[in-house]
């Protein structure tokens, strides 16, 4: 055996050596990279794990509430339960679906539908705004993946009779119609949210950081008064049934702030039941709806020609009661003779009005309309509020200033003239209507419009229509001085007018010291009476009477209370200076600018 | 001991304190939260708890249910003409 080392002889330590660096390598690698992801570079990871236990959670704010002008509730929203559920999860287990649709109280197809509708999706409502305490139990069965979530809706105690003013929400509380939706951002607030950390169910197993406090929405204190408009719906309702009417609307203001004391419609729907029934009873027709005012103009047409210098007292021709212009007649309910403007807004002369708008520029009574808001939007904010129509003074003929003089061929609506109608006795000082508390309240003095003496006489002019021997004498209200204008329309369909008509009322009170204006008008009334002094006069009555009591406003002819006078009885019901239509003549008849004109 | 030494000590000393008054202030916080979370939760119950309560009573409250009582229940009517009586001074 030689001992001398063969070259080819195996040596291990080469290998050990081979070995060690590659198994050094490997440590330092894994070594270096744990240095890496843990000193260097550790966001990445972090935020892996973040994303998968750490949620923000949106923190509720409930919706305000609206309040009346003496902080009764009008609308408030509850909590109530949401079900929702994870498909994934739940469908794992078909075998509970059943027990779990009969819980909710949802068909079992129904219930399995959705869920596979969204398979793949970790969110679906199964039933929304349910009863806390049921919800409660249905999450209490077990089933894996249901669980429950806080929703608030909202509640109206009075229901129909603040639907239109206030509106409604959508499933999702948010402000859909009137002035739920004007006010949306005020009432909302602003949810918060939170950090938490959940385990695997979804459970939160810590809260970690408060990421932004919830701001619970404001409350809303509306100028509505919740008796007076009660009233107002109660009285409109019952001169609807009693009249067979289609519609109608009230508008009351508050004089001197512009406040709308109660503003209701008819038809009316419950905002409670959110399926909340035709579109047609949704719309606030007070604010929405135009009509053509009517002999309810006339107090401004009067108005201008006195601006313009007529004298007040002058006896205007209006024999024999028919009026030849180019080619046209108007024509008064009668011959009334010699009127002067006390007695054209007494007995309501279409003829006076037309030689007094003849007399007048027509830029000038085209600015005097405009000026008291007519035809122009009331900027009272509520959403869809109509504007309305009136030609410019340009376009105008002889005709056309005729017609508008007694209140056809422009449109309005109620709220406009109650608007106008409350600038007349603020003094000529017109505010803009507004449905909140105070609303006013940074410029209370409004815009004059009119001369304060001219407004002054126009409304002691008015009060001759609602005293014996006027028009509306139906509208006086005892122990009060009431001044008012009737008017009587036609509706107006494309390229003329129905066999239909239009009841309105315009009245203020007390005289003396004016607190209240109110708009009555009412659609289509079809049992027989049609003239605003019949149909509409008198729910101005029913409803100042109450109203007056309600506001503690003073009496202010306490004398003739106290002589025993009660309102007289109306000898006739006065005529709106409407001429009715010759039996004859059928249906949709005259164009639009012949408005109780004929030919 | 050198300056050199202590100094390294206070500074390792100080090092853990500090760490340690993290830890503490983490939970204070947590612990904090905690009741503010359950604060805020009992003040929303008692504000929804508040607005039931708003709704109910302006829902019996409501104008027509209360004219209802008044007229059907207890017989009640508004005084008419006659039935007023006006005082004078």
């Amino acid at each position: 055996m030689s001992q001398r080392p063969r070259p080819n002889v195996f040596d291990p330590r080469r290998r050990l050596l081979v070995v060690a660096v590659v198994l050094g390598a490997c440590g330092f690698a894994i070594a270096a990279r744990a240095a890496w992801l843990q000193l260097l570079n550790p966001e990445f990871y972090q935020q892996q794990g973040d994303a998968r236990f750490v949620r923000d959670v949106p923190i509720t704010a409930s919706r305000g509430a609206i309040l009346d002008r003496n902080g009764e509730t009008l609308a408030a929203s509850s909590p109530v339960s949401s079900v929702w559920a994870n498909p994934q999860e739940t469908l794992k287990h078909p075998e509970r679906l059943g027990e779990l649709a009969d819980a909710l109280g949802v068909g079992r197809d129904e219930l399995k539908q959705r869920l596979a509708a969204r398979a793949d999706r970790e969110f679906v409502y199964l039933r929304r705004h349910m009863n806390p305490d049921a919800a409660a139990q249905v999450v209490a069965m077990g089933v894996p993946g249901v669980h429950e979530q806080r929703e608030f809706r909202r509640f109206y105690p009075h229901g129909e009779v603040m639907a239109h003013v206030l509106g409604f929400t959508n499933i999702d509380d948010r402000g859909q119609e009137g002035l739920e939706l004007a006010f949306d951002p005020w009432l909302t607030g602003k949810p918060g949210a939170k950090r938490v950390i959940r385990n695997r169910q979804g459970q939160i197993i810590d809260d970690v950081d408060l990421l932004r406090a919830a701001e619970p929405g404001r409350d809303l204190v509306l100028s509505i008064d919740r008796r007076v408009q009660y009233l107002a719906y109660r009285e409109l309702k019952a001169a609807l049934i009693q009249h067979r009417a289609y519609s109608g609307s009230v508008v009351v203001l508050d004089i001197p702030t512009g406040e709308v004391i109660a503003m209701v419609n008819q038809p009316s729907y419950n905002p409670n039941a959110r399926a909340g029934g035709p579109g047609a009873a949704r719309r606030n027709r007070a604010v929405t709806d135009l009509v053509e005012p009517g002999s309810v103009i006339k107090a401004f047409t009067v108005a201008a020609a006195m601006e313009n210098g007529a004298d007040p007292t002058r006896r205007i021709d209006t024999s024999p009661g028919v009026f030849p212009l180019h080619g046209h007649a108007i024509r008064d309910v009668r011959n009334f003779g010699l009127v002067d403007m006390t007695v054209l807004l007494q007995k309501s002369s279409n003829i006076a009005s037309t030689k007094l708008a003849l007399e007048m520029d027509d830029a000038h009574f085209h600015d005097v309309l405009t000026r008291f808001g007519l035809a122009q939007s009331t900027a009272s904010g509520f959403p869809g509020e109509a504007a309305g129509t009136l030609e410019p003074a340009a376009g105008w003929g002889d005709i056309e200033k005729a017609t508008i003089s007694y209140g056809y061929g422009i449109s309005v609506t109620p709220l406009q003239i109650a608007q106008a109608y409350a600038a007349l006795a603020n003094g000529g000082r017109l505010l803009p209507p507004t449905f909140v508390r105070g609303g006013n309240a940074a410029a209370p003095e409004g815009r004059q419009v009119i001369d304060p003496q001219i407004a002054r006489s126009v409304v002691g002019m008015l009060e001759s229509v609602v005293a014996p021997g006027g028009t509306a004498t139906t509208a006086a209200v005892a122990g009060y001085r009431v001044a008012g204008k009737s008017g009587t329309t036609r509706r107006s369909v494309a390229g003329g007018y129905e066999r239909r008509y239009i009841s309105l009322f315009a009245g203020i009170v007390p005289v003396e010291q004016p607190r209240f204006a109110m708009v009555v008008a009412v659609h289509d009334p079809a049992a027989g009476q049609f003239y605003g002094g019949a149909v509409a006069a008198p729910v101005f009555h029913g409803v100042m009477d109450g109203a007056l009591r309600l506001m503690d406003v003073p009496p202010d002819n306490v004398e003739a209370w106290l002589a025993g006078a009660a309102p007289a009885a109306p000898a006739e019901i006065g005529t709106d200076g409407l001429v009715p239509l010759d039996p004859a003549t059928p249906g949709p008849t005259a164009p639009a600018a012949d408005a109780g004109v004929q030919p | 001991m050198s300056l050199r030494a202590f100094l390294l000590l206070m500074l390792l000393g100080l090092a853990a304190t500090s760490a340690v008054a993290v830890v503490l202030a983490r939970h204070a916080h947590r612990e904090a939260f905690i009741e503010l979370t359950r604060l805020e939760k009992a003040r929303d119950e008692l504000n929804i708890e508040f607005g039931r309560l708003q709704i109910e009573q302006a829902t019996w409250s409501e104008t027509n249910r209360i004219e209802q009582i008044a007229s059907t229940k207890l017989g009640m009517k508004f005084p008419e003409g006659a039935e007023v009586v006006v005082v004078t001074p």
